[in-house]
């Protein structure tokens, strides 16, 4: 019965989904809006990556929310998984298979490309695709691999809580640097936009970019890190 | 030339929202329905980035092969794109909060099956 009705609600989405499938057409250009934007990041911010120039300037107080709700998530996860199930699981839980031997060579060789790759990602955010987001998730990404391969890893919980909290708090000090210095909280302007296409250019762009890159990288970790308890 | 590349993406997002739609209503197993509730996401993730998409549109990055007076007329539209990260984010953090809560909900009761819990059903 609970079937046939849920049966019906897809049934009632799919009419709704397929009114949207056949409604839609392809647009022949961008809104006003994503013209503005296009013309202005590369031309106001120096960014090439005009994605990134958006999520880190124009809409630059939703990054901000964005990285308080993984903080908000973090400590929940933290609240929910960690306390006292910590301190007995390690003795009274049989011992688990170890790792197979794909696994554990894998990590020992794919490991630090994956780290490097991440650490280009977070850096190289204004000049192509990637950022702060993308390159932290790939970072976490290898955490969750590290974790995999050797079970008895223990990573340092406070290290990575007070990198995250450092970089979070930078991150905020750059937005009030943005609003003395140029026009407004978290502006990227308040450096020079430097060469177009260079490494160092696009203002404070990169230097968010690896903040947030650092914060993520470290929260996504930390999360990781409670499931495994 | 058939059908248009951004019609492909919009009709797997919208089928893929069904399959999690239904994976969320006819599993008893909460894990299940997690995961059905990530394979919605996903299908609204496509979904979004599909209707960003303009007719021979490139990706909106500046370099050699879009110079910066061509972007306005041949770049998809970027303001999708800035949106799906944000929800990519978004939803990972209320999967893990979900899984937290399967995991407590499975020492509470050494289950997983949702119909042990019906001290909030009506």
């Amino acid at each position: 019965m609970k079937r046939f009705f849920g049966a019906v609600a897809v049934l009632l989405f799919g009419v709704v989904l397929w009114g949207v499938a056949t409604g839609y057409a392809e647009r022949g250009a961008p809104s006003e809006l994503a013209m503005r934007y296009l013309a202005e990041v590369p031309a106001d911010l120096g960014a090439a990556n005009v994605v990134t120039g958006i999520l880190i300037t124009y809409r630059g107080f939703d990054t901000l929310g964005e990285v308080a709700v993984l903080f908000m998530v973090a400590a929940t996860v933290g609240l929910l998984l960690g306390g006292e199930s910590r301190g007995t699981s390690a003795a009274s839980r049989p011992a688990s298979r170890p790792p197979s031997e794909l696994v554990s060579n894998g990590a020992e060789v794919v490991l630090p490309v994956i780290f490097l790759f991440g650490t280009y990602v977070i850096v190289n955010g204004h000049l192509s695709a990637g950022g702060g987001f993308q390159g932290g998730a790939v970072v976490a990404s290898a955490v969750g691999l590290m974790v995999l391969a050797r079970p008895s890893a223990v990573l340092d919980h406070g290290f990575l809580s007070i990198a995250e909290s450092l970089a979070g708090v930078l991150y905020v000090a750059t937005g009030i640097l943005g609003l003395i210095l140029a026009g407004g909280f978290l502006d990227s302007r308040f450096l020079p936009p430097g060469v177009f296409g260079a490494f160092v250019s696009a203002g404070a762009i990169p230097l968010i970019s690896a903040l947030l890159g650092i914060k993520v990288g470290a929260e996504l970790s930390v999360i990781i890190d409670r499931f495994r308890s | 030339m058939g059908l248009p590349i951004s019609h492909v993406l919009l009709v797997t997002g919208l089928l893929l929202m069904l399959v999690g739609l239904w994976g969320v209503f006819a599993h008893r197993n909460i894990l299940r329905i997690i995961i059905g509730f990530s394979i919605l996401n996903t299908g609204i993730h496509i979904v979004m980035v599909a209707t960003g998409y303009v007719t021979d549109g490139t990706a909106p990055i500046i370099d050699k092969a879009l110079p910066v007076g061509e972007a306005v007329r041949s770049a998809v539209d970027p303001i999708p794109a800035a949106l799906v990260v944000t929800a990519i984010v978004i939803g990972f953090s209320v999967t893990a909060v979900m899984l937290s809560y399967a995991v407590r909900l499975h020492q509470a009761r050494k289950t997983l099956s949702i119909d042990a819990f019906t001290e909030s059903k009506w």
